[in-house]
């Protein structure tokens, strides 16, 4: 788990168990991988409309529950016009 | 732990990581750890158009649990030193 390390103050991208996806700047972690993300955003993706961002300010994710952990390239996520993605929302897992 | 060392000995080979979500990703493993939490770099999305969450990400972390399969390069892993080695360890285990 120490390999987190290389992503503290960096924006990253959580995919958790459920299927959502949760960018923010990882604040810190643990050895369990609970991760604090400071000024997070939880991505909805729909078929219907765009990518809709719901602010969720300072958040605790319990290791448990991450799947994935993503270093977003800033500028190449800056580029992205969220608006126009018409995409499935991602599948929750099935053991 | 043998499937451990052999994760090792594949770093900075290209493999793709079936999650247990359908996600397919492809990149260069970059470390490995005891729980099989698995470092990429330099990832692909499968079939990128259905699934753009990731489009700006570079390098990811993988929770050792929620990988379905790993696509190993057949080249770069010694099937004949592999089966040695898991019989070797199947037996010390029947010992115990």
């Amino acid at each position: 788990m120490s390999s987190l390390q290389g992503y503290v103050d960096r924006r990253v991208l959580l995919i958790l168990q459920d299927g959502r996806a949760i960018v923010g700047v990882m604040a810190g972690f643990d050895q369990k991988s609970n991760v604090v993300l400071s000024d997070s955003k939880e991505r909805v993706y729909s078929m219907e409309e765009g990518v809709e961002e719901i602010p969720l300010g300072l958040y605790l994710v319990k290791g448990d529950m991450i799947i994935l952990i993503g270093e977003l390239d800033e500028t190449l996520d800056q580029a992205v016009d969220l608006s126009s993605i018409r995409a499935e929302p991602l599948p929750p897992i099935r053991y | 732990m043998l499937i451990f060392s052999v994760f090792k000995t594949l770093t900075d080979q290209q493999v793709t990581v079936e999650l247990k979500n359908d996600l397919s990703i492809t990149g260069v493993l970059k470390s490995v750890d005891q729980f099989l939490n698995i470092r990429l770099d330099n990832i692909t999305v499968l079939d990128e158009t259905r699934h753009p969450h990731m489009m700006a990400v570079k390098n990811c972390f993988i929770r050792g649990s929620v990988v379905r399969y790993v696509q190993l390069p057949a080249e770069h892993v010694d099937t004949q030193l592999l089966e040695d080695a898991t019989r070797r360890e199947a037996q010390t285990q029947t010992k115990r």
